[in-house]
């Protein structure tokens, strides 16, 4: 009786909360599933909507340029995220130690990610403007190139580029959230593997990292989430070019319902782009379990 | 709560009052580009006149970068009564609107005489099927601007009147050691490139469609892809084109960094203006060359237009907006960053005055302006080209390759 009061209530409570995750993420989604199996348009003109199976998945799918776009979005997420992963927690480590004025620079390194992305990368397109782009300016005058060149106007370079701008704005972020972790590593811990003869290395490896594991994986599923799902830097800084050498996955999303205006064609990219990041996400939980259990053993 | 209601009647109230009154009072909602034409001060100092002259109409203006013209007024036409009233809209547009319905048909609004009047480059604009959807108010091509001081300390007289002449010119000034890369165009992958690929197409004759079916393989289309190309092999064309738009062209060349551009009208009053150009009084504009025993001059149609959304509620309001805009007294006054759609414009003294050469360009770009491909997937066609192109001119690929491949893509769309 009194289980059964209880089990009511918890619905209850939950319902509001069920509701409101109902209304703006589980409608869409379902919507956008059931859009990507048809063949609707954008039009001021109403047609009927027509059910097409899998035919917009298979276009998508046999599209070679697509599946490029797909190898090129994997690139910059592991490149990007890796190396955010990398900085963060290395900048994390060093302002964990106590040294004069570690607080402003605690301060100062979250200024790159609070700067809109829109703006980050609008100052990072003029930053490798090949006529007057800081960059060129700094790499002649140390004499490392001997001409102006042109950065992001390369689709050798032009990719790097972009990731670099990427991390520059996003390290921070993976930053904070290694030192906010550090701070929580037991000092005695530390002390006794040294005592017991563990030099820096060997005491980051194994008692460090894998105490800071656990939040870093989580805002390193964030960030992976994000980096493959890029637009927004891109979109401004390169346009996709030059010859669709930064041109990721999202682009293909935007495309054909913006300026193809084929709703039906952009669902199923969307539903491509989600599922490949849910595949990705689950690939890192499963191994941050192995991790953990590895740690414990 | 029963303060919430009140506010929520009040505001119920409020909003059936405002719409009883639409006519008198309205606010429209217009989009334009802030980017070549009219600049944002010519536009805001013409919508003031037309606020003053018609008392109880605001007109609430949006300027966005030409890449996001097209996508705002595609991404407004679900926006209900709450969308655009006005939009500026490319002439590479209308047969696609027109088939989605996101314009209104204006054909009966436009006055019978007006037809004659106006130059037929510009009502291809707004035309799609037989029916207007707008007016047409930009009338531009791109022309030949060419730097004196530096054709001059060439030994070069007169400018080019074949493309063959402009790369042989070009060479001259490159051996002379004057620049070391007299030409600048807006070559990144965009819309720009595709408009200076078009006028090159035109000198050479070629076409993009032949009954449905993409001929870009060959012909014209072919040649001025090879031609692009063999300018940058030369080093006569300045490598960083690849990135630039139409406003890094303007730059290099009022730095006086290129002998020759590719550009819209606007490029004429700047690069002639002292603040804004180093070159100013060195400047002269031609009609684009032509091809010898092809054409005499070449030209691509980038003329735009106004219309009015499916979707707005001030259809009448926005019409006389519109009527407003492109008539022949206001186009003649704002006549150095965009040129009239008026036939009579152009022997119009106060059009004339002060560019004279530019008025005797335009007379002869408007008679051979040549359209890009009128078709409903415009947008998709070009972003192929763009895209394949680009590869040739970052030798990432042969000219026939790249028009092969972009053809079988255009074959592919649905």
């Amino acid at each position: 009786m009194f289980g059964r009061r209880r089990k009511q209530e918890k619905w209850i409570l939950l319902a509001p909360a069920i509701l409101v995750l109902a209304l703006i993420t589980l409608i869409p989604l379902a919507n956008t599933f059931w859009l990507s199996f048809t063949d609707t348009r954008i039009s001021a003109i109403p047609s009927p909507v027509r059910f097409i199976g899998l035919e917009n998945y298979i276009y998508a799918l046999t599209d070679p340029e697509f599946r490029e776009a797909l190898y090129r979005t994997l690139y910059f997420t592991i490149v990007s995220v890796g190396l955010e992963g990398i900085l963060g927690v290395a900048v994390a480590v060093l302002l964990n130690q106590k040294f004069r004025g570690h607080l402003i620079l605690r301060a100062l390194i979250i200024l790159p990610w609070a700067v809109p992305t829109i703006v980050n990368a609008v100052a990072w397109r003029l930053i490798y403007h090949p006529d007057y782009g800081a960059l060129n300016s700094l790499l002649f005058q140390l004499g490392l190139i001997s001409d102006y060149r042109s950065w992001i106007g390369d689709p050798a370079t032009a990719m790097n580029m972009v990731i670099l701008a990427d991390v520059w704005k996003n390290f921070p972020l993976v930053a904070y959230v290694a030192l906010a972790a550090l701070q929580t590593v037991p000092a005695d811990l530390n002390k006794a593997a040294a005592i017991e003869g563990a030099g820096p290395w060997k005491r980051f490896w194994s008692i460090t990292l894998p105490w800071i594991m656990g939040p870093l994986m989580v805002v390193m599923v964030l960030r992976t989430i994000e980096a493959f799902r890029v637009f927004d830097i891109i979109y401004v800084m390169t346009g996709g070019g030059p010859a669709d050498s930064t041109k990721t996955a999202s682009f293909y999303v935007y495309q054909e319902y913006f300026n193809y205006l084929r709703s039906g064609s952009g669902a199923s990219y969307a539903v491509l782009v989600a599922g490949i990041s849910a595949v990705l996400i689950l690939f890192y939980y499963s191994s941050a379990k192995r991790q953990a259990t590895g740690a414990t053993a | 709560m029963k303060a919430i209601n009140k506010l929520i009647l009040g505001s119920a109230i409020a909003t059936l009052a405002m719409s009883s009154t639409a006519l008198a009072d309205t606010t429209l909602n217009a989009l334009f580009m802030s980017q070549a034409a009219y600049s944002e001060d010519d536009i805001k100092s013409m919508t003031a006149q037309f606020e003053a002259a018609n008392p109880g109409v605001k007109v609430s203006l949006e300027f966005v970068p030409y890449e996001a013209l097209h996508d705002k007024i595609v991404a407004a036409a679900g926006a209900g009564e709450d969308g655009y009233d006005v939009v500026l809209y490319d002439v590479i547009w209308p047969a696609e609107f027109a088939t989605r319905g996101f314009l209104m048909d204006v054909t009966d609004r436009i006055p019978a005489d007006y037809t004659d009047k106006i130059f037929d480059g510009a009502w291809t604009t707004v035309e799609y099927g037989g029916k207007r959807y707008g007016m047409p108010w930009i009338l531009d091509t791109k022309y030949l601007f060419y730097n004196t001081e530096i054709l001059d300390k060439a030994g070069i007289s007169a400018p080019p009147k074949t493309w063959g002449e402009l790369a042989e010119q070009a060479r001259q000034i490159k051996a002379k050691g004057v620049l070391e890369y007299p030409l600048v165009w807006s070559w990144s992958q965009s819309e720009a490139m595709i408009c200076d690929f078009t006028t090159l197409t035109a000198a050479n004759n070629g076409a993009f469609f032949e009954e449905g079916q993409p001929a870009f393989r060959q012909g014209g289309a072919r040649d001025a892809v090879s031609f692009m190309k063999a300018t940058l092999d030369e080093g006569l064309t300045n490598p960083a084109s690849r990135e630039y738009f139409e406003e890094d062209v303007r730059r290099v060349f009022s730095n006086g960094e290129a002998a020759f551009a590719l550009n819209w009208t606007y490029m004429n009053a700047l690069a002639n203006d002292p603040a804004e150009s180093k070159v100013a009084g060195k400047v002269k504009v031609a009609p684009a060359p032509g091809v010898d025993g092809k054409s005499t001059a070449s030209s691509v149609n980038g003329s735009m237009g106004l219309g009015i959304p499916s979707n707005s509620p001030h259809a009448d309001e926005a019409w006389a907006y519109i009527a407003f805009l492109t008539q022949k007294d206001i186009q003649d006054n704002y006549a150095k960053l965009s040129l009239p759609i008026w036939k009579a414009s152009y022997s119009e003294p106060k059009v004339m005055e002060g560019q004279e050469d530019l008025i005797a360009a335009a007379k002869e770009s408007i008679s051979v302006m040549y359209p890009r491909p009128l078709v409903p997937s415009y947008t998709e066609v070009s972003d192929i080209l763009q895209k394949n192109i680009h590869e040739v001119l970052l030798d990432q690929t042969g000219v026939d390759e790249a028009l092969e491949a972009a053809a079988a893509r255009v074959k592919r769309i649905r």
